[in-house]
């Protein structure tokens, strides 16, 4: 099947600075992936290089088959880009905004379905106001509507739910995963590692400019972490030396235990019994992607090092 | 098609959404200079047989109305969407860089065109100013405005702070405006200044455009209108290619 984008082989760099250096990447139709990575890893210059925003120097990158330079009106007809600045026109209502929109890609009267994505996204009682009146967490709700006037296959996402209110945040994910039920392609970056947990099938992860993990959301978080979390608050601040070689933190009067499986726990619980310390609070935990991540950075650096 | 006639609608409403702005307040100022020098000059300065200076003077005004506007026009759109980051909706879409430059200086011409009507209208009020030979007017007024447009395109394109699209207007639209001739006939300029006039396109704009108003010119229409058109195709042509190359706006 045609993949919904694929680069080969891209490179980028502004003056001596490396943005993105040699990047693979293929997005099968469907997916809902999220791209990773700390601050000036290169996530955004990628996204904007799908985008046609940003030209790679060598490298080429295709949206549902079509090349972003030499077939750009087609590539782009076929993408739908929610950026991550906080971007709108004074001059235009809501609606007009929409309507604008869709022009732009060659779409006449398009209220019908204007008038579901301003629904979906609870525009409907802003939709004839000043896109100026709007607050960020408005603003950033008409950027989305703006991405999926035309229906696009593929849905990229850079944060979009940054600076967002919790309720938004979740009518926008059930109304995004809506969407990739529907059979969009979703790319997405966020800050929010539960959120790319919860909704995402495939991860990769960019740290200056190169990708260091590329996989399904499960099988990166088993190859860092194998085994099991145990949080104890106890009755005492220091754990017993038999115990310290398992404590991975120690956060606000919680011990953070790595152990590899149920059994280990009973035998955590005896010599918390003979040393005479009572268990406060007791909590066992699953290695979730954030782990993952950080994992993932100081691994890198280390091997920098 | 869609496409172009949406953005070149938007690019029509962004001004006339301000139009105390962008149509009155050049109209006001236009007829400002009208009055001044219509008072201080018109018993003392013939420039053509049976032409008072006044009458002389308005195709002038007209025409430096409409160019500067259409300059503002497109370059101060270019500018905003720039600074304030709209750009990137314009960026995304599948819009060709062609569509987007005709877009622009469609809209430059027509704010260029209202304003410089709109000094007409209220110009004849007072005077009597006929258009002998009106295709040649408008060939003119389209050709400078979208000259113009053009060139404001690339100013916005450029400018990457206000005060650097300012100084391109102040320093080198204006000059050029104000040393092409609307105040006065080049023949009543020392020999050298006359020369440097012929340097300057502007200069044929206007005394294009009056030959329009009056039949009778400076120089012959037809050079003219070929340093006009010249300079006119090789603007858009630059423009054309600063957006196909991305310069400034795909990074």
């Amino acid at each position: 099947m045609l993949p919904a984008i694929d680069i080969k082989h891209v490179s980028k760099h502004y003056g001596t600075l490396c943005a993105l250096a040699d990047i693979n990447l293929t997005i099968q139709t469907g997916e809902f992936f999220a791209l990773l990575g700390p601050n000036g890893a290169g996530k955004t210059t990628l996204i904007n290089v799908i985008a046609g925003l940003a030209l790679a120097n060598k490298g080429t990158v295709s949206v549902m088959g079509h090349d972003v330079i030499n077939q750009y009106p087609k590539a782009r007809q076929n993408l739908g880009v929610v950026p991550q600045e906080l971007v709108f026109d004074p001059f235009f209502t809501v609606r007009e905004t929409l309507v604008i929109q869709s022009g732009y890609y060659g779409i006449k009267n398009n209220s019908a379905w204007i008038d579901e994505i301003i629904h979906h996204l609870s525009l409907d009682d802003k939709a004839n106001q000043n896109m100026r009146t709007l607050s960020g967490g408005m603003k950033r709700r008409v950027l989305v509507a703006q991405a999926l006037v035309h229906k696009p296959p593929v849905i990229i996402l850079d944060e979009p739910t940054a600076g967002v209110d919790v309720e938004l945040r979740q009518s926008l994910w059930d109304f995004i995963q809506q969407l990739n039920q529907d059979g969009h392609t979703i790319l997405l970056t966020t800050h929010y590692l539960q959120e790319a947990e919860a909704l995402c099938n495939r991860v990769a992860i960019l740290k200056q400019g190169r990708m260091v993990a590329l996989d399904s959301m499960q099988n990166l978080i088993g190859s860092v972490a194998v085994g099991y979390i145990l949080r104890l608050k106890l009755s005492v601040s220091i754990l017993p030396t038999a115990l310290q070689k398992l404590q991975i933190c120690y956060n606000k009067g919680l011990h953070d235990l790595k152990i590899d499986d149920y059994d280990q726990i009973e035998s955590v619980l005896e010599i918390l019994r003979h040393a005479d310390i009572k268990v406060v609070e007791m909590q066992l935990l699953h290695p979730d992607l954030e782990e993952v991540f950080v994992g993932m950075m100081n691994k890198t650096e280390e091997e920098q090092a | 098609m869609i496409g172009f006639l949406t953005l070149l609608y938007k690019e029509f409403l962004r001004f006339w959404k301000v139009g105390f702005q962008t149509i009155a307040a050049p109209i006001v100022s236009t007829l400002l200079y009208l009055l001044v020098f219509y008072h201080v000059l018109e018993a003392q300065v013939e420039v053509y047989p049976d032409v008072a200076y006044t009458v002389f003077l308005i195709p002038g005004l007209v025409m430096m109305a409409v160019i500067q506007n259409a300059f503002a026009n497109a370059s101060s759109s270019m500018i905003q969407s720039k600074v304030s980051g709209n750009i990137v909706f314009i960026l995304l879409s599948p819009l060709s860089y062609r569509e987007i430059f005709f877009a622009y200086i469609l809209a430059s011409i027509a704010r260029g065109l209202l304003v410089g009507v709109g000094v007409y209208i209220i110009a004849i009020i007072f005077f009597d100013i006929p258009i002998r030979l009106p295709i040649w007017a408008l060939l003119f007024v389209v050709m400078g405005s979208g000259l113009l447009g053009a060139l404001g395109v690339i100013a916005g394109i450029w400018a990457e702070k206000f005060d650097q699209l300012a100084a391109f207007q102040n320093f080198i639209i204006m000059p050029l405006t104000f040393l092409s001739g609307v105040f006065y006939s080049i023949h009543s300029l020392p020999s050298i200044w006359q020369t440097l006039s012929h340097l300057n396109p502007f200069f044929y704009m206007i005394d294009g455009f009056r030959y329009g108003f009056f039949g009778v010119s400076d120089i012959s229409p037809y050079v003219s209108f070929s340093v006009v058109a010249a300079c006119f195709i090789i603007v858009s042509m630059l423009a054309i290619q600063v957006l196909k190359s991305g310069y400034k706006l795909r990074h």
